[in-house]
């Protein structure tokens, strides 16, 4: 089974890669952007055939490595069966 | 007094603290990541470097590696820990410091001397250095933006925790003299017992006069004389 999990900056973390990267952007001529937050996505293949096993091994996965749970937010999805 | 030094994939700072250690009197062995017990020591270091490539995040995969269970449990057993630059991200990432350390606020690897204020002198890593005194430290990250929820520094600020700021030569604590970013300029803490110690500056980069001088040897003369009591 395919899963996808999105690691994204809690909102009230300072993203000083998002800011220069909307600099960036504005520098570029883009310049309606309002905010830019920068995040990390894992694409994970594992060998589950049951949904809710799966989502709940990822959960582990993102609790006890993919992200710190002091600065960041996860969110889990299925892809692919 | 004797200290068992971590080398992990990627640990650069490991053969420098050594030298620094045994010059403090404190005898050292190297430990491998991936060795499965801890030889007996007073005091656990780890030492500075990029470890496993500062993938994910620094200091997040050396966090679980294998060495890790046991230095946790001999923090959890009230001996010594002491983490610098990427020991010290190890240990946030591992729990045994509260708080997180991100990208610095110039997105810049930031190497250079910098000054800090010794703001707890009773703990056992700072015994031998004078309250409100300014230590010269080199710093050299990329991520020692010190964060944490406000109540959380709060608590840090009360129970004495913040052991380290970052100052002016004068000792002044202001938005000047905070290179990278960090929640009220701290530069490094301890855990709430007092035997977990994190820094981003390199003590053992300022303890040989040669060098940067020699208030980083503080650090390690504080420690000579610890006895497991």
């Amino acid at each position: 089974m395919k899963l996808q999990v999105i690691v994204t900056l809690k909102k009230d973390v300072l993203d000083p890669q998002g800011s220069a990267i909307k600099n960036s952007l504005a520098n570029m001529g883009f310049k309606n952007v309002e905010n830019v937050r920068q995040g990390k996505i894992f694409d994970l293949v594992v060998k589950e055939k049951n949904e809710k096993e799966a989502i709940s091994k990822a959960k582990q996965m993102c609790e006890k490595l993919l992200a710190n749970l002091t600065i960041e937010d996860y969110s889990i999805k299925i892809t692919k069966e | 007094m004797k200290a068992s030094i971590i080398v992990f994939p990627g640990s650069n700072c490991d053969r420098d603290v050594k030298v620094a250690l045994e010059q403090a009197k404190i005898k050292t062995t190297m430990t491998w990541h991936n060795d499965a017990t801890l030889p007996k020591t007073d005091l656990v270091v780890l030492p500075g470097g990029f470890s496993y490539g500062d993938y994910l995040r620094c200091g997040s995969i050396a966090s679980k590696s294998r060495i890790m269970k046991e230095v946790i449990k001999h923090s959890k057993q009230g001996r010594l820990v002491m983490g610098i630059c990427n020991g010290f991200q190890i240990l946030v990432e591992s729990e045994l410091l509260p708080g997180v350390l991100i990208r610095n606020i110039n997105l810049k690897f930031i190497c250079k001397t910098i000054n800090v204020k010794i703001l707890n002198n009773k703990t056992y890593f700072t015994k031998e250095t004078i309250k409100n005194n300014v230590l010269k430290l080199p710093i050299a990250h990329n991520e020692g933006n010190y964060f944490a929820s406000k109540d959380l520094i709060n608590k840090l600020e009360d129970n004495e925790q913040i052991v380290i700021k970052y100052c002016d030569e004068n000792g002044n604590i202001n938005l000047e003299s905070n290179p990278n970013g960090s929640l009220n300029n701290i530069a490094g803490i301890v855990n709430k017992s007092k035997n977990v110690f994190g820094l981003m500056p390199h003590p053992e980069r300022a303890s040989d006069i040669m060098l940067e001088g020699t208030d980083g040897s503080l650090i390690f003369n504080s420690l000579t004389n610890y006895a497991r009591s």
